[in-house]
Parts: C-alpha cells; sequence; structure tokens
C-alpha cells in the first residue's frame, strides 16, 4: 500500500471513530466520506466495513440505494440537472440531453478527462426558477437548451481552455 | 407468561402476548401462507405481502408476520379481501418470477409455487418488465439466478445470523432491486464460505447447490470404477427426502438404495473419519509434546476452512493440516485400495456423498490431490442423492436394511459416526487423543456431555494423567469469531478447538434436505427449533449401538497403518493424507 493509500485509511479510520458512540453510525460515516472523497470505492467499503463489523453488502447496498453516494468518482465539475415535476415541465429533459449530447456521457457518467459528471437529481426546491441547473453549488435559473453550450465553455475556459 | 384474549375466524383463543398474528395462528391450528417468514418471524422482513390478514379496526390490511397480537383482536384469515390480497401479492411475486418451473430443479420443494396453489394466484395476470437478471454459476458449490429471487431477504439474514460475514445484501434501488454479494460480484469473487446455509432457507430456486449428477453419470458411462462414500449426516436426514420423519435412521435403507444404483463399492466416511482421528489426534499430542502452534484448530469443515483463509489468514498454522474425512478416504482408496484390487488410480472414480455444498469446491482443491489425481471427483448433496433413487425407480422405502461393504476399508467405530455433529470430532478426537497419550482408556470419554449440544460455545477441561487440556467446541463463524479473536490477541486458554461452518455441524449443513414446514404437516410444530438435535440423535445413538467406539481399536484402521501408512503423521501418510492453506483475498481486484 502506498504511502498516499496509508495516510487515506488513517483518515477513513478516524471518521468511523468519531461516530463510535452513534447506535446506527452507517449513513453518517458514508456522508463524511462521500463529501471528503467524492466516491467510496470497493476498498473504502472493505475498510469501513472491517472497522464496524458492518458487512461489505450491507455498505454497498446502503450506498447503491441512495444516489448522493457515489461509486465511482465524481468530476471536477458536478452538473446537477434538475427533474423534478416542476423543473421537467418546463424542458429540464431535454437541457439534461442537450448536456449528455455535448459531454458524450450519461446521466450518471463522468468525461473521461474527470471534468465533468452529469447528475440527474429529484426536485431540488427551486421550483420557482425551473427548470434549474446547480453546478457545484452555484445555480444556474431557468435554464435552456441554447444556454448549455456556453455554461460548458465557461467551465473549460476556467480550466484554461486545456480541456 | 402473559396471556391476550384474540378471535381467528370468529373463534376465541387465548395467546402468548408479543407473538405475532403469523405465530399466535399457529399456535391456533391455522396456517397463512408466507414466504419471507422463517423461523419464529426472525428471517422476516415483512416483505413478501403474503401473509395478508384482516384485522377488525385496523386501517387496510395487516401483514401477520410482523404484526404483534394484543388484547381483544380480531383476524380474519378467510375472508374475500384478505384472499383476494393474498392472491394478488402471489401474483405480482410472479410476474417479476423467471417462471421456467418445468426446468428448475427446486420444482417439489418450491415455496413460491407451493403458496400460488394455496392462494389460487395465476403466474400470468400481470405482464411486463422484469428486473434484469444475475446468473452465476462460477463456483463449483452454489448457482444464484436472480431469476427466481423474491426478495424476501431469508438468505441475507440466514447468512449474517450464521456467519457474521455477511456476504449477501440488498443492492440498488426500487425495480433495479436484486439480492447478491457486494457489487453484484459472483460467489468466487467474494468472501462466501459455501456452507449453503443460504440455499437451506431459500424459499425458491434462486440458490441451489451446483449438481454434479452429470459427472457420476459421465463416470459410470466411461466404464469407471465407481467407488461412493456416504458422511455420517447424510443418514440422519435422507429419510426426510421419502416422507420418514425426521431424526429417522436410514443407513441400511441407504446403503441398500447404493448398491442397486451400481457403486462398485459402497463405503462408510466413517472409515475416513476414523483415519482422520489417527492423524489428527497424534498431531495434537506432537503439537503439544513438542511446543508447535496451539492451539490446535480441527479442519474436517470446507466452510469453515474457507473463512480461515478469507479472514483469519494470519492464523492458518492453527488448522490441523489433515485433510477432511472424504478427501483421507479418497486418497486411501486411490492408493491403498487401488493397489490391494490391482487398479490403476485413473480408472477409479471416487463419490461423495456429503451434506455440504462447500466439499464440492473442497475436492476441487489442488492440495486435496496426491501425483496429480484428485482425491475425490465428485460431491453429492443428500438432496442429489435423493434424486439420484427417485430417478432409478427405487422404492427407497420399501428396501431392505444391507450393510456397507466391509472389506479393506469397510469397518468403523462409534467415534466415526459422531463426526457430523457439532462437538463430535472433538469427542472422537480426545477418545484417541487419551490412549495416545496414556495407553490407557477412558470410559467417561464414551459420552462425554459438556462438547454435545446446540449451545454455540462450548468448553471443557480435560486432565489426561496430569496433562491439563483445555478444549472449546464451536459452529457457526459468528461463534468461531469469538474464539479466533482470543487466539489473534493471544489469550486463548486453550490447546484445542473443533470449529463446523454450519450452526449445528454437519447434520445441518448446506446439503441437506430442506426443512420446511409447509411441507411437513406431520412434522411437530416446532420443528425448525428441533430438527438439527433429532438429526444429531440418530448418530449419538448409531455410537452408542458399535462395539468399538474407539478409532484407533479400528482393525481395518490398524492394518492399513501396519501393511501400508507405517506411522500416523509418518511420511507416507503425510503425503496422502495432509494438505495446507492459503490465506485468500476477499475482494479479488478485477
Amino acid at each position: 500500500m502506498s504511502s498516499i493509500q496509508a495516510v487515506a485509511k488513517q483518515d477513513i479510520l478516524a471518521i468511523v471513530d468519531s461516530y463510535k458512540d452513534e447506535n446506527t453510525p452507517l449513513m453518517m460515516i458514508l456522508s463524511e466520506v462521500q463529501n471528503k472523497y467524492g466516491y467510496i470505492p470497493l476498498e473504502v467499503q472493505e475498510i469501513i466495513s472491517e472497522a464496524t463489523g458492518i458487512p461489505v453488502a450491507t455498505i454497498y447496498g446502503v450506498v447503491t440505494f441512495y444516489s448522493f453516494f457515489s461509486l465511482k468518482p465524481k468530476g471536477k465539475y458536478v452538473i446537477g440537472v434538475c427533474l423534478g415535476t416542476a423543473c421537467y415541465v418546463k424542458g429540464a429533459q431535454q437541457v439534461c440531453d442537450k448536456f449528455s449530447e455535448m459531454l458524450k456521457i450519461k446521466p450518471g457518467e463522468t468525461t473521461e478527462d474527470g471534468l465533468f459528471t452529469i447528475d440527474a437529481l429529484r426536485c431540488i426546491g427551486a421550483c420557482g426558477i425551473a427548470p434549474a441547473v446547480s453546478i457545484n453549488g452555484k445555480v444556474y435559473p431557468k435554464m435552456t437548451v441554447d444556454k448549455v453550450p456556453q455554461i460548458i465553455a465557461e467551465y473549460r475556459n476556467a480550466e484554461g481552455g486545456k480541456a | 407468561m402473559e396471556l391476550v384474549n384474540i378471535k381467528i375466524e370468529g373463534h376465541p383463543y387465548q395467546v402468548e402476548k408479543g407473538l405475532t398474528i403469523l405465530q399466535a395462528a399457529r399456535k391456533c391450528g391455522y396456517e397463512i401462507p408466507s414466504l419471507c417468514s422463517f423461523k419464529d418471524g426472525k428471517c422476516s422482513l415483512g416483505s413478501c405481502r403474503v401473509c395478508l390478514v384482516e384485522v377488525k379496526g385496523a386501517r387496510g390490511l395487516v401483514a401477520s408476520c410482523v404484526y404483534p397480537v394484543n388484547e381483544g383482536m380480531e383476524i380474519i384469515i378467510s375472508s374475500p379481501k384478505a384472499t383476494a390480497a393474498r392472491r394478488t401479492s402471489v401474483e405480482l411475486l410472479l410476474s417479476n418470477h423467471s417462471r421456467n418451473c418445468q426446468q428448475c430443479r427446486k420444482n417439489g420443494n418450491c415455496e413460491l409455487l407451493h403458496v400460488a396453489k394455496i392462494t389460487g394466484a395465476r403466474d400470468d395476470v400481470y405482464q411486463g418488465a422484469q428486473t434484469p437478471a444475475t446468473f452465476d454459476d462460477l463456483t463449483p458449490s452454489i448457482i444464484r439466478d436472480t431469476s427466481k429471487c423474491i426478495l424476501c431477504g431469508r438468505c441475507v439474514v440466514r447468512c449474517e445470523e450464521a456467519h457474521g460475514t455477511g456476504i449477501l445484501g440488498f443492492e440498488n434501488r426500487g425495480f433495479k432491486t436484486i439480492v447478491g454479494p457486494a457489487y453484484n460480484r459472483s460467489f468466487a469473487e467474494s468472501p462466501c464460505i459455501l456452507c449453503g446455509q443460504c440455499v437451506n432457507v431459500c424459499p425458491t430456486g434462486a440458490l441451489m447447490e451446483k449438481g454434479e449428477i452429470d459427472l457420476v453419470d459421465a463416470a459410470f458411462k466411461a466404464g469407471k470404477h465407481v467407488v461412493v462414500q456416504t458422511a455420517p449426516a447424510v443418514r440422519a436426514a435422507l429419510g426426510e427426502e421419502f416422507g420418514l420423519p425426521i431424526g429417522t435412521t436410514v443407513t441400511g435403507k441407504m446403503v441398500a438404495a447404493l448398491h442397486r444404483l451400481g457403486f462398485a463399492k459402497v463405503y462408510d466416511t466413517n472409515f475416513g473419519a476414523d483415519l482422520t482421528i489417527m492423524e489428527e489426534a497424534a498431531e495434537l499430542v506432537n503439537r503439544i509434546k513438542n511446543k508447535g502452534v496451539l492451539p490446535m484448530i480441527t479442519s474436517c469443515s470446507p466452510g469453515w476452512v474457507n473463512y480461515a483463509e478469507y479472514f483469519y489468514g494470519d492464523l492458518l498454522d492453527h488448522l490441523s493440516s489433515c485433510k477432511s474425512p472424504h478427501e483421507m478416504m479418497g486418497a486411501i482408496i486411490k492408493s491403498y485400495y487401488a493397489k490391494h484390487n490391482n487398479l490403476d488410480p485413473k480408472d477409479i472414480f471416487v463419490v461423495s456423498i456429503m451434506p455440504c455444498t462447500a466439499k464440492k469446491y473442497e475436492k476441487n482443491r489442488p492440495e486435496n490431490a496426491v501425483d496429480g489425481i484428485a482425491d475425490v471427483d465428485a460431491v453429492l448433496t443428500t438432496r442429489e442423492l435423493a434424486t439420484l433413487i427417485k430417478r432409478s425407480g427405487i422404492q427407497f422405502n420399501k428396501l431392505p436394511d444391507e450393510e456397507f461393504d466391509q472389506d479393506l476399508l469397510g469397518e468403523y467405530t462409534g467415534a466415526g459416526v459422531i463426526f457430523g455433529t457439532t462437538g463430535g470430532v472433538m469427542e472422537a478426537a480426545v477418545r484417541t487423543a487419551y490412549h495416545m497419550i496414556t495407553n490407557k482408556e477412558a470410559d467417561e470419554l464414551l459420552k462425554f456431555e459438556p462438547v454435545r449440544g446446540l449451545e454455540g460455545i462450548k468448553e471443557a477441561s480435560l486432565d489426561i494423567d496430569g496433562l491439563k487440556v483445555n478444549i472449546a467446541v464451536c459452529h457457526g463463524m459468528k461463534n468461531a469469531k469469538v474464539l479466533l479473536d482470543e487466539i489473534r490477541s493471544g489469550k486463548s486458554k486453550y490447546q484445542f478447538i473443533e470449529i463446523m461452518g454450519c450452526p449445528g455441524g454437519c447434520v445441518n449443513g448446506g446439503g441437506q434436505p430442506y426443512v420446511k414446514p409447509c411441507f411437513l404437516p406431520n412434522e411437530e410444530d416446532n420443528i425448525l427449533d428441533t430438527y438439527i438435535s433429532k438429526r444429531a440423535a440418530v448418530l449419538y445413538s448409531e455410537d452408542e449401538k458399535q462395539v468399538i467406539r474407539r478409532s484407533h481399536l479400528n482393525t481395518q484402521i490398524q492394518d492399513l497403518y501396519k501393511n501400508y501408512l507405517g506411522e500416523p503423521n509418518g511420511h507416507l501418510a503425510h503425503k496422502l493424507l495432509h494438505t495446507s492453506y492459503h490465506a485468500r483475498v476477499r475482494f479479488p481486484k478485477k
């Protein structure tokens, strides 16, 4: 195990340890790991399993049940397209499809360069500005298909045009 | 015990407070069909919705497997509303089921078919998309076919409860939900110990043993010299497949059936068990005398060995290097027996009838072969043997009692018989170890109570001519974990430990006849609590009936050492009868 992995292991064990007094700590542990590392791979599930005694199958079950958790690393920019009812009737699906078309990935996938992930979300509570898109917390109100290329370019430019 | 007054179908009953409606109804003589509930509601996740009943005053129908009775409750099972709801539940389960019952080996033991029949459910009422299915037959032991899974969760609970390893879990969500090892991997790519306890509780054909009857057929067809051996636990349960009460001894009929099936020789694995005891007791005495690695742990149970390799790779030196009894038997058949009968070992095909699914894997291990020739060629479960007998037209219950073949490897002692139950290997081993150390016999070891029974961890202290030996016995990996963690932390006080993979030992192995109350109308109500001890009682009574009850007094074993092997743990014995272990990665990288 390389030293970076060893550090990560210590870090994850510390997270597990911080919830040792909880009756059902799994959700809290997974949330913190997800937030910190952006994904929860098998190796990490094994570390959590060993430390908590919760079987890997159970942990995997929880990770795959909630869309908040991810098994694979997400991109640097996570494009959350709300497909809740209000956004949907105002054309969010077309917006989502446009992102897919331009980035050549499906919702839930990440571009090969690791820059973008598309997440199809349930209602994010921004129905007043439907259809809403949120990228790393920044909200884009009243989205249209036409705005998509411009937004992608904005982030690519921020990367110095490399990507 | 506090009682409550309830009414079922308008009749008043008094039942224990705290029972579920399903349990109370059973006690009062009603049977409500159910799939997710297995034992005492323990496995019941309330997930299958088949056991719906009406409760006066309750909103909607209730799932009787999880709903507790209370004072004054009025339960209606037979109303049109309740019967229609139960039928719909089953029809919905069938709508996402592969429904190829004709090809399914579970047909006849399928609880889904059973409840479909009882509720009047039809399989074609709801048509539509089906959950994408996984078919896993990569291990030699267990097949998983999620197209037949009804997501009841019995296997998930069983795996976690018996072993604490929890290989199986629910994964994904909604319509895509399936039950499987993490990442929907094969059992072969996850730390499954292949014990088959999940197979025993599965209500459908989603989890089954991998059949090997074809291998046996092919061996006969190829003109091989086919020798069969049967494990002790098989005789204690095979009768159940033919409608006999649980706890019926069928040794004689089983042997008669095997003779009629055309096997060249019908031997008892008990001979192998006696041989195991000779080797294992010698190994133990050697380790104690020469300050070897202690505690020594038995290695007869392949489920346990798998567990050790996956989870306690650092403690493998504690495992006895002895092969398991049927492997030893196979190795001797292909050497000593072959030589004696002028046979080429390559022409001999050894079939083991085992109560076990993990034995199917064990026989494929390269360590369990001598000079490239596998000790055992096919392993059939008790259930598969029943299939073989039924297929051949033999009327099992009408068979006379016959004896195992007696030549060369035919004699066995009471010590070998009790190998099939938790505590049995220990009891057999101490009978012989006592003799090896003292050259005397101890009659109190012929009924060594401290290691009998179903308690999770049993222990005892022996004084063998001043030498104090602490022993422990456990079954199910959840219990094993306790003893193993003690060893790991250097706090174990034992010199010898017996570990069996399945709860109760081999009598409750993953290859034994299904104990499903819905198919056993003539058994007592609490059969799920008692079947293990009833099967074990068969073995203990067979031990008592034997004249010779100590492995070292088996005269054919004595001849085997005198004429062929030399000393226990000697050079040839090591080559033929001992094996090795290696730590395994739980989730190999793909």
